[in-house]
């Protein structure tokens, strides 16, 4: 249980996704120019890093991994795939992306307006297939294990996301030197909020 | 083979359609390779060639993809690219391929490679698209080794592993390496600086209020 907790709070404030990693910096930059758009993006985020990573975990573990198709009988014990997995990662992504849209559409119509555009979009986002190589990387060992470190992921960059587009909203009473305005200072107000986040740095339970 | 049109196309993306710091495209993976400069180079000659033979591919069977599914068959094909490259790097260059960790196959998720598609080579012939993904490649490497050579010149005083700021004498003046560079917020206060740069000598890119 420690264990969890552990990988759940590293992954959210010490590997964050865009401070550490700056994965997912396209959605997050294009995106973050108001709060109330960045919670439907960040919610969906939260929500696809929940369903993909453990399934990605359960696809690599009986399917990519060397030895793993031995399950399938004794010749198969031998059979490595993993060069594979960039290719079978990215569409299990797509294929969920786009069941998750038609469950949200069919059962919560409410949901699927509000996050509606974004989910299509989620396919594409970094960090999404950032967060199952990762888990790849890691060797995470269990399905919890996995589990916990997609959740906290996913809550780690709509922290990231919610405190940049609450920032650009005040932003706009101020006065930016004009060649900075827009993408230069949001890169800079970023690399200042990373070096707030490395305070975390270190930290063990 | 180069007319004038084509040399523009390979132009532009170097400055004023600069894929990173105009377009806002591929800044994921962009920033986390740049510690060194070694890597930040394998990194831009990866993203050059996947993006120059993706476009070609998909340039050249455009006429042929059925427009619902044309997101699939771009995945598909970058896909291969990306397997290929990171096969490659595996067998030849492994300890630039251990550094790069999980950034060569972010590359299949790299905004350039699906922008250029869309944006380009759907619309184009193979040979113009070809030149246009060196292009945007090669802009976006460009930025690359920038902010990697300043990271890696004033962060750990070498450039490519040799000793540069040793080798100057320039420690025994006082002078310390900055060790803020090599962490990460460092590349993104960085690229906001070129931003800057890039601006204020070019005003039609600057931002309306």
């Amino acid at each position: 249980m420690e264990h969890l907790l552990n990988i759940f709070i590293k992954s959210i404030f010490i590997d964050n996704m865009i401070f550490a990693f700056f994965l997912g910096m396209c959605s997050y930059l294009a995106v973050s120019k108001t709060v109330k758009t960045s919670i439907g993006l960040g919610v969906a985020v939260v929500f696809v890093l929940l369903i993909t990573v453990p399934v990605n975990f359960l696809v690599e573990h009986y399917v990519l991994k060397k030895g793993a198709l031995a399950w399938l009988g004794g010749s198969f014990a031998e059979v490595d795939l993993s060069f594979l997995s960039f290719m079978v990662f990215i569409a299990v992504i797509a294929a969920i992306v786009q069941l998750v849209e038609m469950v949200i559409e069919k059962y919560s119509p409410a949901l699927y307006n509000s996050l509606g555009i974004f989910l299509p979009l989620i396919a594409v986002n970094c960090a999404i297939l950032g967060a199952a190589l990762f888990m790849q990387e890691r060797e995470y060992q269990s399905v919890a294990e996995a589990t916990v470190f997609g959740v906290g992921s996913g809550i780690g960059w709509m922290l990231a996301i919610l405190s940049i587009a609450a920032i650009r909203e005040k932003l706009k009473y101020s006065n930016v030197p004009a060649p900075l305005r827009g993408l230069g200072i949001t890169f800079i107000l970023t690399g200042l909020m990373a070096i707030a986040f490395m305070g975390f740095m270190g930290i063990k339970l | 083979m180069f007319s004038a049109k084509n040399w523009k196309i390979l132009k532009t993306p170097l400055g004023r359609e600069n894929p990173i710091t105009v377009q806002v495209l591929g800044i994921c993976s962009a920033l986390a390779v740049t510690v060194k400069l070694k890597p930040a180079i394998v990194m831009a000659l990866s993203v050059t060639i996947v993006t120059a033979v993706s476009n070609l591919v998909i340039a050249a069977i455009r006429d042929y993809i059925p427009d619902r599914i044309r997101i699939i068959v771009q995945l598909v094909v970058i896909a291969t690219m990306v397997i290929l490259v990171d096969q490659f790097l595996k067998a030849y260059a492994f300890d630039v391929s251990k550094q790069l960790s999980v950034f060569v196959g972010l590359i299949i998720t790299n905004c350039i490679l699906m922008g250029r598609l869309e944006a380009f080579a759907m619309a184009n012939k193979p040979w113009p698209s070809f030149i246009d993904g060196i292009g945007n490649g090669a802009g976006y490497g460009m930025i690359l080794v920038i902010v990697a050579f300043l990271r890696e010149l004033l962060g750990s005083g070498t450039v490519l592993g040799y000793p540069v700021m040793q080798k100057l004498g320039v420690y025994s003046t006082g002078y310390v390496n900055n060790g803020l560079l090599i962490l990460p917020p460092m590349a993104l206060i960085i690229v906001g600086m070129i931003i800057w740069f890039q601006r204020s000598r070019n005003e039609s890119l600057i931002e309306k209020k």
